[in-house]
């Protein structure tokens, strides 16, 4: 392999026009998949994410071997492992438990499905590593629909559920129905993973999910700037992995992972640079 | 004399087959500050859940400001115990201030006239404005209670409760937090219930002490409920309070501990 092979912008433009399908599901996915980051991070919920991406995975592959609608599948299978999580793991020490146990088990499932399906072989393990390139006109409505019910939801709950996130024991004393909020939140977390399965693949939601707000919280603390900043690495990170990939050969995937982790490095270095300025100025 | 701010009148509590207390009757002034003592598991934190309508009587009533007690009321406000925010967390001062301002609206987060005035006033009044903008898991537990009480009167509280609130500080800043919460009572007319292990540090703020002890309580003066005869008959068994060099010192408390501080506070599981 040469460098002319990983990447061409011969036909760049053509190319562009065939990818406006992945665009806008990367556009959609990156904002709102940033923006629901902040509050999986802030309530500690990374290792629960990818429990529900493996029981999201299991879902869309049980749906590929019946020949029903993947999106709908994943969809199922993470809204069912959301409800597990969150109706079984009230306390970050049970929940870590609960995800360490489904987790196997759904990806187990969704290997066995994977194994008995007969149809084309490509489709199998994009389900695991990413499809971005074959978003078909009603996937696409599918996914802006899923991001656009989040995206409302996060916004209707959203200082309801950073006081809950934030600091749990005044907000249930201030009188916030605060298992009703975590069970919502958990469904739109279901949802969000469901979509991110499908564009980026069960393995690698993470860096979609959880990845963009890590950094944002590296350089920033305020209530305003996370969550932007989250959403702008989130969008940079899936359109620029897009935009990258479509010069080439390589899949999708691997450009979207790489750009989020250099973001998330880039902003430890800010932050690392930060703090040694104050340490030089105490002294 | 105008309405207690807090009237308990015969309030019982029954908790897996035990009773926690039962008859409990006391009425909180505007402006009076009330302790709440006792060893663990007497029932001391669930007395404020249930003021906070978190948790339903077995008998009697409780009603706060003319009130029968609700959840969500923003009549009260609520400091609970210190747990410190880890280094990381993803919040400045006057964002933790600021949840007892907004953290309760549905609806898009868009701040309303007013609020950033709001904050600013509650960081001035606890002595905060100093480190408005600095990460909460850098401040010390005493800057982040001095938070604490700032979110709880963002609101105007007329009954403000405090769990513990100065477990894990150190005796300056335990002076330090009293004193704030002292000077609101007197400046808002606010009610003070002070759920505490230890008398000495509100002593000198302390109207009236409620001992809750075996099922049973006492309510009086801290003259009036802390004295050996008083705790020997609340006990069941000899009790020694002895002043020492401006200290009140209680000895010979049978299985509790009154004067260690309890980290392990998940409110589902602890009932004390």
């Amino acid at each position: 392999m040469t460098w002319s092979d990983v990447f061409s912008f011969e036909d760049y433009g053509e190319l562009l026009v065939l990818m406006q399908n992945p665009l806008i599901a990367a556009i959609s996915l990156g904002l709102v998949g940033g923006l629901a980051g902040v509050f999986i991070m802030q309530r500690d919920m990374a290792f629960a994410v990818h429990g529900i991406s493996e029981l999201s995975f299991a879902g869309a592959a049980l749906a590929l071997l019946l020949g029903g609608s993947v999106v709908f599948g994943s969809l199922a299978g993470a809204i069912v492992a959301a409800l597990i999580i969150g109706l079984l793991g009230a306390r970050a020490r049970d929940r870590n438990s609960i995800v360490g146990v489904l987790m196997p088990f759904g990806l187990g499932l969704g290997i066995l499905f994977i194994s008995m399906y007969n149809g084309r072989s490509a489709n199998r393990f994009s389900l695991l590593t990413g499809q971005i390139v074959a978003v078909s006109d009603t996937d696409l409505a599918w996914l802006i629909g899923i991001c656009l019910v989040v995206l409302v939801g996060l916004i209707v709950l959203w200082n309801p559920l950073r006081f809950d996130s934030l600091d749990p024991q005044a907000a249930e004393a201030r009188g916030i129905p605060v298992q009703g909020l975590s069970i919502a939140f958990m469904l739109l977390l279901g949802a969000i993973v469901a979509a991110a399965v499908h564009i980026i693949g069960a393995l690698l939601v993470m860096a979609l999910l959880v990845t963009p707000a890590a950094a944002a919280m590296r350089v920033s603390h305020g209530p305003v700037a996370v969550p932007v900043l989250s959403a702008v690495f989130g969008l940079v990170s899936a359109v620029g992995g897009i935009l990258l990939a479509i010069a080439g050969t390589l899949p999708v995937s691997p450009y979207i992972t790489t750009i989020s982790f250099l973001i998330y490095l880039v902003c430890r270095v800010i932050a690392g640079s930060r703090t040694r300025a104050v340490h030089m100025r105490v002294k | 004399m105008t309405d207690p701010v807090l009237r308990i009148s015969g309030a019982g509590l029954r908790l897996r087959g035990r009773d926690l207390w039962h008859g409990l009757d006391l009425a909180i002034a505007s402006g009076e500050f009330v302790a709440v003592l006792g060893p663990s598991g007497s029932g001391k934190t669930t007395l404020l859940r249930a003021i906070l309508g978190l948790q339903k009587l077995s008998a009697g009533s409780i009603r706060v400001d003319g009130r029968p007690v609700r959840r969500g009321n923003d009549r009260v406000g609520y400091i609970p115990q210190q747990r410190p925010f880890p280094l990381g967390t993803n919040m400045r001062a006057r964002d933790l201030i600021a949840l007892g301002v907004n953290g309760t609206r549905f609806g898009a987060p868009i701040p309303r006239r007013g609020d950033r005035a709001r904050v600013d006033a509650l960081l001035e009044a606890v002595g905060a404005a100093s480190y408005a903008d600095d990460p909460v898991g850098s401040l010390s537990g005493g800057e982040q209670q001095r938070l604490r009480i700032g979110q709880a009167l963002a609101d105007h509280p007329a009954l403000l409760l405090c769990d513990e609130p100065l477990s894990s500080l150190d005796l300056k800043n335990q002076r330090a937090v009293t004193s704030i919460i002292d000077e609101q009572r007197r400046s808002t007319g606010a009610g003070v219930m002070f759920v505490t292990h230890d008398i000495n540090p509100v002593l000198a703020s302390v109207d009236r002490i409620l001992y809750i002890a075996g099922g049973r309580f006492r309510l009086g003066t801290p003259d009036e409920v802390l004295r050996s005869d008083v705790l020997s008959e609340l006990y069941g068994a000899p009790i020694e309070v002895v002043r020492t060099a401006g200290r009140l010192l209680v000895a010979g408390i049978p299985e509790g501990e009154p004067h260690h501080p309890h980290h392990d506070h998940d409110h589902e599981e602890d009932a004390g």
